[in-house]
Order: C-alpha cells, then structure tokens, then sequence
C-alpha cells in the first residue's frame, strides 16, 4: 500500500452562519485520481480550498506527506474553477502558462527564454500552441480551461487539485483533459477532481469521494460507487433511473 | 503664452506633475484591474480632513506633514469602508459613498473653519479642494517627486508579481506569493499616489487622474505590460500638458485642466483605439459584411442586423 499523500482530519468550515464541512476524515494515497462528488452546495470547492488554506477552517487539520501546506505547497498545483478569474484581463495564453513557473523562476525577476520555452511545452501537451498568443479573452470556454490545466503542467507538482476542470467544456477538451489526468497517473503524481458528472465516475476515476457536507464514503470506485452511496449522499426524493451500464440521476428535490 | 513654459518655476510644477500623472496612470491600472474604481475616489476625498487637522496641529504649510495627515486620514476612510461592509449588509459601494461624502463634507468645515483662524486664508489650504499646482513651493515639488518616483518604481519592478496578483490572487497564493502583503503593498502606493497628488490636482479630480488614463489604455493593447506604460504615459502627458494650460491664466485650478486633457486623450483612444475602438470595430463589421455576401449571395441581401 503506497503512503498517503494526504491526510484530512476532523476538517470543518463555515461560510458566515452557514457550516458548509463538518467532521471530514479521509486519506489519499499516491498515484490515485480522485472524483469528489455530491451535489450542489456540498462544499466540494470549499473542501479543497480549505485544504490548501485559501479558505479559513475552522477545526481539524491537513497534512501533505505528514508536513503541513506551508511546507508542501511547492509540490502542489491548483486549477481553480474558470470562472474565478476574468478573462478579460491584457494577457495571453502563453503569459497566463507562465504564471505557473513563478515559483521557480522566483520572485522579482523576469522570465528567461527557458521558462518560455517550458510553458510552451505545457500548453502543446494541451494541443494548444497555435493559440498561444491569442489573447485569452477571444479563446473559447474549453480552451480557457486548457491553458489553466497546461499551467498546472508548468508547475510540475506532485499532487493536483482541480475544481471542476471538465464543466462546461467540449467532447474534444474532456478527451484531452482526460488524457492528461491518465498521464498524470502513469508518471505516479496524485490528483483530486472536483466532479459534476456521475456518468462519467467509472470510467475516468480509480477513487471516489461522497460530499455532502460530510464524508458519506470514500474509497477505490469499484467498492463503493454504488446506488446506496449515490443515494444517501444527494438524499432527497430521488429517482433512479438505470439505462444498463448508466447512471441518470434526477431529483426532484432542491 | 510660450514665455510661460520658460519660466523656472512653471517648469518644475510641470515637471512634478508630469512624474505624479506617469504614478498616477501606472497606479490607476492596477485600481482598474483590481475593480476598484470607485475606491481611489473615496480615498482621495478621504484624505480632506487629515490635511487641515495636520495643519491646525503644525500650524504651518509644510507638505511632507500636510502629506502624512491626509494619507493617516484616507487610511482611516478606506478602513471604515472595509469594516461597513464586513459588519453590516451594507454593500460596499454604499460603503464608499457614505464614507466618501462624510469625510469629504467634514474636511470642508474644518477648512472653514481654518480659513477663519489667524493665517489661515493665506495656507492656500483651499489648493486642496480643486489643485492650484502653481502654489507649490521648491520642497514641495521635491517631495511629490521623491514619492512618486519610489511609486513608479515598485510598480515596473514587480511587473510580474502585480500580474499575477490581479489576474488570479488564490493561484498566487498557492505558488507562495503572500497576497496580504501584496494588498498591503497596493494599498500603500494607492494612498501615497492620491496624497501627493491632492495638492497639485485636488481631492475632487484626484481620481480622475488614476481612472482615465488605465480606460484609455484599454483601447490601444492587450497586453498588461503595455497597458501600464501606455497609462503612464497618458497620466504624464496630461499632468504636463494640463499643467501648462493652466499657468497661462493667473488662478487657474489645474486639477480640471489635466482632467480635461486625459478626456480629450480618452475620447481619441475610444473612436481610434486599435482593441475594440468604435471606428476599428466599424470597419472590422463592415469587412465582415462584405465579405458574408461574397460567401452567401443569396441570404445576405435579407438581413443584416448581426
């Protein structure tokens, strides 16, 4: 059994009066690809956010490769949701690649042909060089949220956490952003997955996380992707519908 | 007219508010990409009453110090917005216009007030309201270029970092980039910028100075590196040229005189501006046009009304 890369303990965290996390529990070990499932309002971006120190927590603790954040955070990327930035903003697709490699080429100083070099390496693996001047406002939703996964390439880290990198994006995007995952895998680096698509959990993901405010099961997809699990976690009056190997879920609730 | 710009003192006012208007344009992009517009208008009509509270406590007109007090003042503002809007659900828009208007209303009183007491109409504290660039004496040209060059130079030798900072703050902080201390860093040459320039420009026109230059930059680049320069260059040549205008006719403000040159420079950058000006993007749709009907004879003639 390879160790665990992370270690979430009695983690919870509020929005103003609102508890969005309580009491979660749950280790990751390496090489693993995580979904975190649960339906909306769960506190799945929270759960990571938190995690990384972006949002405060209000008990428990967080350890990556038994240090704490500000120790490990070198070796972590993050790709935020798209929507959390404005793309509107005067740069483009190569510069925003760029970015990841900040922590490397350090601070103050400007970014030498190699570094330019190695984000264009990050954004071709994304299929995206043609574009890499393009400013980034007049790429598509699919090849936004492209650049933002060739800029965690460009970080090179070991452990990854993406918020919903394939929502709203293109077939062709989702194969590719996929693929990229897969690699991820093979080369042994961990990643966790905020993901909306139950359909797709079998097929893209080793490992599955129920949310719903708290940890409802967690453990490699085979075990405990099951009905029972759906069901608890997203509650409500819900209908099953099965159509031979898929999953449709339609709640009437909410 | 020309004999004006020959003069010594005409020079050196021009020369300091040309180097406030290149902190001023510089500063406004990252207010611009922060969304935070309105902000450097609160601040600047903040910093009113530490002016003249620093003036009765000194009872002379020494910059530096009439400086300190408006930036303790426009910090005390932009405080009590923060804490409006985090303690009660008053947005903080509303936040900026109530604490804009009360400060702003209360440094006017105390300026009555000063203006009453024994020399104090002759402080030119009144300079502060709309700017009187020609009441700057030697050492205060001195100081406002000091200050604004140290400005200028945290903003070019953090290109990068400040990039990063506006486009994504939580992917900067999680490659170890400290946002707090980067908010704590723009805070300070905002303040500073506004207060060294209230003087010369006025605490109403202030915040002119850093919007209007970064919107017509807007329309000539899409890069961020280009956008600050451009501003810059907009804020200088309209503190310059603003300046100047105003030194031709005795008692002239000079804060309305650059705001008026910086409008002139953003109506041009709207109809003319390479990036989505009104004329380019005229002549790009009527490219477009033409060349639809080319493709498609048959349908374009029906209806045009993309």
């Amino acid at each position: 059994m390879a160790a665990a890369v992370i270690s979430v303990d009695g983690l919870s965290a509020s929005y103003q009066k609102n508890t969005v996390l309580h009491d979660v529990n749950f280790q990751v070990r390496e090489g693993t690809i995580t979904a975190i499932v649960g339906p909306n309002g769960a506190g799945k971006s929270t759960l990571i956010k938190t995690m990384l120190g972006l949002h405060p927590k209000l008990t428990g603790n967080v350890r990556f490769w038994d240090d704490a954040f500000k120790t490990a955070k070198k070796k972590i990327g993050y790709v935020p949701q798209r929507g959390s930035v404005d793309w509107d903003f005067p740069t483009d697709a190569l510069d925003v690649v760029t970015m990841g490699l900040y922590g490397k080429i350090g601070w103050f100083r400007i970014p030498s042909k190699k570094h330019k070099e190695k984000a264009m390496q990050a954004l071709k693996k994304m299929g995206m060089e043609a574009y890499a001047h393009r400013q980034i406002s007049q790429l598509s939703g699919g090849q936004q949220q492209r650049v933002f996964l060739a800029r965690a390439l460009a970080q090179d880290a070991e452990l990854y956490f993406m918020d919903e990198p394939l929502a709203g994006v293109d077939a062709s995007t989702e194969k590719a952003i996929m693929a990229i995952l897969k690699e991820l895998k093979s080369r042994g680096k961990t990643v966790l997955v905020v993901h909306h698509d139950l359909q797709t959990v079998p097929e893209y993901f080793d490992h599955v996380l129920f949310l719903n405010k708290k940890v409802y099961a967690h453990g490699e997809t085979e075990k405990v992707f099951t009905k029972d699990n759906i069901a608890t976690t997203y509650g409500g009056d819900m209908q099953w519908v099965g159509k031979g190997d898929q999953y449709v879920i339609q709640s009437t609730s909410h | 007219m020309l004999s004006n710009l020959l003069h010594t003192n005409t020079m050196w006012v021009m020369t300091s508010t040309m180097i406030l208007g290149i902190a001023a344009g510089g500063i406004g992009c990252l207010a611009y990409w922060k969304k935070q517009n309105l902000m450097s208008d609160a601040l600047s009509h903040a910093a009113l009453p530490g002016v003249v509270v620093a003036f009765f406590i000194i009872q002379e007109k020494n910059l530096l110090l009439l400086v300190i007090g408006a930036a303790i003042s426009a910090l005390l503002g932009a405080f009590l917005i923060q804490w409006i809007t985090n303690t009660s659900r008053i947005t903080e828009d509303t936040a900026m216009g109530m604490i804009l208007s009360v400060f702003y209303g209360g440094g006017v009183m105390l300026l009555a007030i000063a203006n009453r007491s024994a020399g104090g109409n002759q402080s030119g504290l009144n300079s502060f309201i709309y700017g009187q660039a020609a009441a700057m004496v030697r050492s205060d040209v001195i100081t406002m270029m000091v200050l604004a060059s140290i400005v200028i130079f945290i903003i070019f030798i953090a290109f990068k970092e400040w990039k990063l900072f506006l486009f994504d703050a939580s992917f900067a902080k999680g490659i170890g980039l400290s946002v707090r201390g980067m908010n704590v860093l723009y805070t300070t040459v905002l303040v500073t910028t506004i207060v060294i320039g209230i003087q010369a420009v006025g605490v109403i026109l202030m915040a002119a100075m850093l919007i209007i230059p970064a919107v017509s930059a807007r329309y000539w680049t899409h890069s961020f590196k280009m956008m600050i320069i451009l501003s810059s260059v907009v804020g200088g040549i309209s503190g310059a040229a603003g300046t100047w205008i105003s030194s031709t006719g005795s008692g002239l403000p000079t804060g309305p005189f650059i705001v008026l040159v910086s409008a002139t420079i953003f109506v041009l950058s709207l109809l003319f501006g390479k990036e989505k000006g009104i004329i380019i993007r005229f002549i790009q749709f009527k490219i477009q046009q033409r060349s639809s009907k080319e493709d498609y004879p048959l349908t374009a003639g029906k209806g045009g009304s993309q």
